[in-house]
């Protein structure tokens, strides 16, 4: 390290004007060594996900029925199609009530959690492992014990084996969108699911807090409970709650694999409830598999997800210099 | 008196997490209680918290059931996940050390192309994907439920991040002993950066296990069904053998359990990683 910081200025000055044979043998070195180091992965990355994005733009722009080699060029008429198309609006809509429910509620109870598990002295490995082990766990798996065990719609459900209890009806909790209480069965399962994983976020955060903090609270007289809570643990959070909302909508916004288990069935997926991801499913890859409209709406999809998260991330003032926790 | 408020805070917030750890653990049980039990304690209007009795004979009759091809997709599963874990990992992490360490001319703009792929997410991409593998050929193949996988522009930031702090005095040592660049990774870094490897490796695995949007669009064929499709087309299907189900899916979650349970503090330290950077 002496030798270098010793040598480097001597060299730099002469070499500045005109790099000699010998620095582009390095320069050639370098690119040689980095391109062994990257090239897989670039060019893997390139071919699986630039060239499909590239390609379904370019589908996008035609009427592509069962073919990935389109000829008849129709230009944009399926955005059009997509934007107008009401069940594609609906999903939308879906995400938007989607997010409204998930967001907030995982946001409370993973932040309680972390706030629970990082106070209690006792077990508290325990109790971390404990909710942070549903996320071992696939959403189809835990769309199926949610489907066929808690919120089966017949007598022998949980749910409707405690609301029996108390002498209610059984409820037909994913057949009936009247009241729409396949709401609960969606958001509940992804909470189980992703709770203790931002709890364990939290956690960390938590952990980042100078404990200084909190004796200086003390000596200022500021009582143990929600006025440390509001005003020295919450404003410390502020880069860990930014992160898990932003994580939070984008995995939202990506919802599939619990929508598709718990409500589809042997007679397909009912018309409601359809976000985002399982229109284009059934879009592009259902019958008659238009992929020129499955593409502009892949396309529409990207696009608003990228917006989104670029306005989220403006809206915190992520990249703040005070941001950083 | 103060005194006494604290303790009664403390013994409330006990009771709290006890609840919610029960909760928390309650799908767990149903799971197994559900999937050792016979299909009439199953359905029986009277709901018991115990069967009436354990049927361990179900473990045979699920694996020996020649309409579900339970074990077989259990084993591609297994396959699916190995291979695209030591992949990801490979390939990840070669790149986000050449990223971190190579100072090449364009590395900024390699590295801003990787960035700009995690702002699109996979999923909202399937469509497109699915066009190229099924071009290649690959649909139902365990090529095309592996290779479009094995680039994950995450691992490779976690990678690059985490050797942009790797300390340098370690290559310098190994360069000083005449170690090209290939050399020394593989001697003085790999051996000296478990830890990421081991917290992006587990994570990797449980996302490869669980994968269900891409398996069920390229594993169109029966031959082809990961072990979440196949529960996938079973919890779907006309006729349901519940108990077949259940046991299906506790054993489809058991290699996950042991290996959240042994890599915990790895999956945590990865999870920590991944959120905030």
């Amino acid at each position: 390290m002496s030798a270098r910081t010793v040598e480097a200025p001597s060299t730099a000055a002469p070499a500045a004007a005109k790099p000699g044979p010998g620095e582009r043998a390095v320069h050639r070195r370098r690119a040689l060594w980095f391109w062994v180091f990257v090239g897989p992965f670039a060019a893997g990355l390139a071919l699986f996900t630039y060239v499909p994005l590239l390609w379904s733009v370019w589908l996008s722009f035609f009427d592509a029925h069962n073919t990935v080699t389109p000829t008849h060029f129709v230009g944009l008429d399926n955005y059009t199609a997509m934007l107008s198309d009401a069940a594609f609006r609906d999903s939308l809509l879906t995400f938007a009530l989607f997010t409204a429910f998930i967001v907030p509620a995982t946001y409370v109870l993973s932040l309680a959690l972390a706030l629970m598990v990082n106070r209690v002295r006792r077990l508290r490995a325990f109790f971390r492992s404990v909710f942070f082990l549903p996320a071992a766990c696939s959403y189809v798996v835990a769309a199926l014990i949610w489907k066929m065990s808690i919120f089966n719609g017949v007598r022998f459900g949980l749910a409707n084996t405690v609301l029996d209890l108390f002498g209610a009806e059984p409820v037909a909790w994913l057949s009936t969108t009247d009241p729409p209480w396949y709401w609960l069965v969606v958001v509940t399962v992804r909470l189980w699911l992703q709770a203790g994983f931002y709890m364990i976020l939290f956690l960390a955060g938590l952990q980042r807090i100078d404990p200084v903090l909190y004796e200086a609270a003390a000596v200022d007289g500021a009582r143990p409970g929600w006025q440390v809570l509001r005003h020295i643990t919450l404003p410390q959070l502020r880069a860990t709650s930014v992160a898990v909302v932003l994580l939070l909508v984008i995995n939202a916004f990506q919802a599939f694999d619990e929508f598709y288990n718990l409500l589809s069935d042997a007679r397909g997926y009912p018309p409601y409830a359809r976000p985002p991801l399982v229109y284009l499913y059934y879009t592009a890859l259902g019958q008659g598999q238009n992929l020129g409209l499955g593409s502009a709406g892949a396309v529409i999809l990207a696009l608003i997800i990228g917006v989104v998260t670029v306005g989220q991330a403006r809206w915190f003032g992520l990249g703040r210099r005070n941001a950083d926790g | 008196m103060d005194d006494a408020l604290v303790r009664a805070g403390r013994a409330l917030r006990l009771v709290v997490l006890i609840v919610l750890a029960v909760l928390f653990l309650i799908p767990f049980y149903l799971l197994v209680r559900n999937g050792l039990s016979s299909e009439q304690d199953i359905t029986s209007p009277e709901w018991t918290l115990f069967p009436s009795e354990l049927h361990w004979d179900n473990v045979r009759e699920l694996f020996e059931d020649p309409s579900v091809p339970f074990a077989r997709s259990l084993l591609d599963s297994a396959l699916i996940a190995v291979a695209t874990t030591a992949g990801t990992v490979l390939l990840a992490s070669l790149a986000g050390y050449g990223l971190a360490r190579i100072p090449y001319r364009h590395a900024d703009t390699v590295f801003y192309a990787v960035l700009g792929t995690l702002m699109v997410p996979a999923a909202v991409t399937f469509v497109p994907s699915f066009v190229l593998v099924s071009t290649l050929g690959w649909i139902s193949t365990l090529r095309g439920l592996i290779v479009p996988t094995l680039f994950s522009a995450f691992a490779c930031f976690v990678f690059r991040q985490y050797f942009l702090g790797f300390p340098r005095e370690l290559e310098d040592a190994a360069q000083v002993d005449g170690l090209g660049p290939w050399r020394t990774y593989w001697r003085i870094v790999v051996p000296n950066a478990r830890p990421v490897f081991a917290a992006v490796g587990t994570i990797v695995f449980i996302g490869a296990w669980n994968a269900f949007l891409w398996p069920l669009v390229i594993g169109q064929d029966q031959s082809a069904w990961t072990v979440q499709v196949a529960l996938s087309s079973f919890t779907t299907a006309q006729v349901v053998r519940l108990h077949e189900l259940f046991l299906a899916a506790a054993v489809s979650i058991l290699p996950l359990l042991l290996v959240f349970l042994c890599f915990q503090r790895w999956i945590v330290a990865g999870v920590e990683r991944s959120g905030i950077d």
